[in-house]
């Protein structure tokens, strides 16, 4: 019954192979930077894939997702700092320190609705960045380097870039999948039902605020396994990581490539980083011949103005992001 | 207050001057269909938010199998077998029709911590979601999505909600509202099928849908019980004519 070979499949299989011969690519070309550009674009696409399964799924729009990325960051951050480099130890703690976030900022904001959910989460989001600001031991607002990434002694060594690459990648997938196999179970479809008609739910008997709350930090927990990613990628953490524009640019992720579906997220982190290097390039480009090229570059320094109304276009005529149009392509 | 499977006593709720529940005391034994009438802001939907605990009365007591349940919240009153349609349909329009049924079996399947197995293709979840969707004459209707089918099938399928959940008695808020008469015939039909096995408590605007049907009639103005007998009685009794069935244009009216 189901269709195998659609534009949408044939789209995800085709970035995924990408994915996976970029390390390749990179050790014939020797272009480091696209290797340093996509795994920035795994560890985020992971971040958007967390998110999905509360905003997307749940219809919990939390504005303040990235704190996530900076509390696994700065566990990684502060124990390297204060000589724990073993990263068996380093992650699971920047897990559960996200973790245990969520639980509290899920307690207490998903008692509420709409736009005061998205408020509080926001609130809440502000408060633990300026907290990282007051950190004064760690670096406050200048952040912290990280001079040694985790140590799996014998295990992996992720000072490699292509072994850190692959493990993104690895831990992406594993992502996808595990989000997929949650929102298909007994829990997602509560989950679902929540965000649909959260009344009907209660009516039949469900308790929806703990399975809301479940969700919610299986969410903050992936997206700190991410902030241990970036702050190892990075080798540095500071208070931007948790910046709330980025927690916007992770709704945007996710929104463009489209909510509710399994590779929205990774769709949606794909187009929206790699647009953000290419738009000032191909402006530029499309500028020389009619402009002297100072004038030219500072142009193409205003490329939002071309990104804000791709995305504006996307939101307003495809329902369900890139993945639905991509999808709806098939029907004709 | 013993033998009565719902029994409401003084039952008073306020919404700022408007008195939506006036001390109402109600008793309805197993196995009977009670309709609940009254003009509109009678106060018959706040009645049913009160009994499915959305709306918290601000005097009076509710029992449901001998246990007080005044602050129960609305989930648990699903799990003890109390269960109620909605006036206004309230399903998940994302979903097939199959997929509602099986959520509301699914609430009443154990918890659901269950995070691995795909629980549209567990059996257990499904084929009593099947029955119940024969049950109601939408077996073939299964596999459509929600958002496709028709205002009648959306009642249809609003009772095989409650059903579902293997209530003991089903809180029932205009299940004909806005349906042809066909479409009421065929409810009222169904309707009859449940009576005895379940307890029901009626609440419809079509009089001729509540005296087919109802074991017991209970009139309700301005949140006061002004009557509550068999249907015959309530038809010969001289104040619900005045208040309610004399006047031939609330008969017809809708909210």
């Amino acid at each position: 019954m189901t269709e195998w070979f659609t534009l949408r499949n044939i789209v995800v299989v085709g970035l995924l192979i990408v994915l996976a011969l970029v390390p390749v690519y990179v050790s014939i070309g020797g272009n480091t930077f696209l290797m340093t550009l996509f795994t920035r674009i795994v560890i985020l696409a992971m971040a958007a894939t967390s998110l999905n399964l509360i905003l997307g799924y749940g219809g919990m729009v939390s504005f303040g997702h990235a704190v996530y990325l900076g509390v696994g960051g700065y566990a990684i951050g502060i124990l390297a700092h204060e000589g724990v480099a073993s990263g068996f130890l380093q992650w699971p703690i920047a897990i559960g320190a996200s973790a245990l976030l969520a639980l509290v900022v899920g307690a207490l904001s998903l008692r509420t609705r709409g736009l005061y959910f998205i408020m509080i989460t926001f609130a809440f989001a502000q408060l633990v960045y300026y907290f990282g600001v007051g950190l004064e031991r760690y670096g406050a607002d200048d952040g912290l380097t990280i001079y040694r990434r985790s140590q799996f002694a014998g295990v992996l060594d992720l000072s490699n870039r292509a072994v850190f690459y692959y493990l993104c990648l690895l831990l992406l997938v594993g992502t996808i999948y595990l989000v997929w196999r949650l929102v298909n179970s007994r829990f997602g479809l509560v989950i679902q039902g929540s965000r649909s008609n959260d009344r009907r739910m209660q009516a039949i008997g469900f308790p929806t605020f703990r399975y809301r709350l479940t969700g919610f930090v299986i969410a903050g927990a992936i997206c700190g396994l991410a902030g241990a990613l970036l702050a190892n990628h990075t080798e540095f953490i500071s208070p931007a990581t948790m910046h709330w524009t980025r927690s916007g640019d992770l709704i945007v992720m996710v929104v463009l490539g489209g909510m509710a579906s399994s590779f929205g997220p990774l769709i949606g982190a794909v187009t929206l980083l790699v647009l953000e290097e290419l738009l000032p390039a191909i402006i530029r480009l499309l500028a020389f011949p009619f402009l002297d090229p100072p004038m030219a570059v500072k142009i193409s320094e205003y490329w939002p103005i071309v990104l804000g109304p791709l995305f504006l276009l996307v939101v307003l005529f495809a329902r369900g992001g890139m993945n639905g149009l991509l999808e709806g392509a098939r029907r004709d | 207050m013993t033998d009565a499977l719902l029994a409401i006593e003084g039952l008073t709720k306020r919404f700022g001057g408007v008195v939506a529940s006036d001390e109402i005391t109600l008793a309805i034994p197993t196995g009977e269909l009670h309709a609940v009438i009254g003009p509109n802001g009678a106060g018959k939907t706040t009645l049913i938010g009160e009994l499915a605990g959305e709306i918290a009365p601000d005097q009076g007591r509710v029992w449901f199998a001998g246990r007080d349940i005044t602050a129960l919240p609305v989930h648990r009153r699903s799990a003890i077998g109390l269960a109620r349609s909605f006036q206004v349909t309230s399903l998940f329009p994302d979903f097939t029709a199959l997929d509602n049924v099986a959520l509301a079996v699914q609430a009443h399947s154990g918890h659901s911590f269950r995070f691995w197995r795909n629980a549209r293709r567990d059996a257990a979840l499904r084929e009593p979601a099947r029955a119940v969707l024969a049950q109601v004459g939408l077996a073939d209707r299964a596999d459509v999505p929600v958002s496709r089918l028709s205002h009648g099938e959306h009642r249809a399928l609003e009772i095989a909600m409650a059903l579902a959940t293997r209530p003991r008695m089903l809180l029932l808020d205009e299940p004909m509202a806005g349906m042809g008469p066909d479409e009421s015939a065929r409810m009222v039909n169904m309707l009859r099928g449940f009576k005895r096995q379940l307890t029901i408590l009626l609440i419809e605007h079509d009089m001729e849908a509540v005296f087919a049907l109802a074991d017991r009639i209970t009139v309700l103005v301005y949140g006061r019980v002004i009557a509550s007998d068999i249907p015959a009685a309530i038809r010969a009794n001289e104040e619900v004519r005045k208040a309610y069935l004399g006047a031939p244009d609330e008969l017809v009216g809708q909210e």
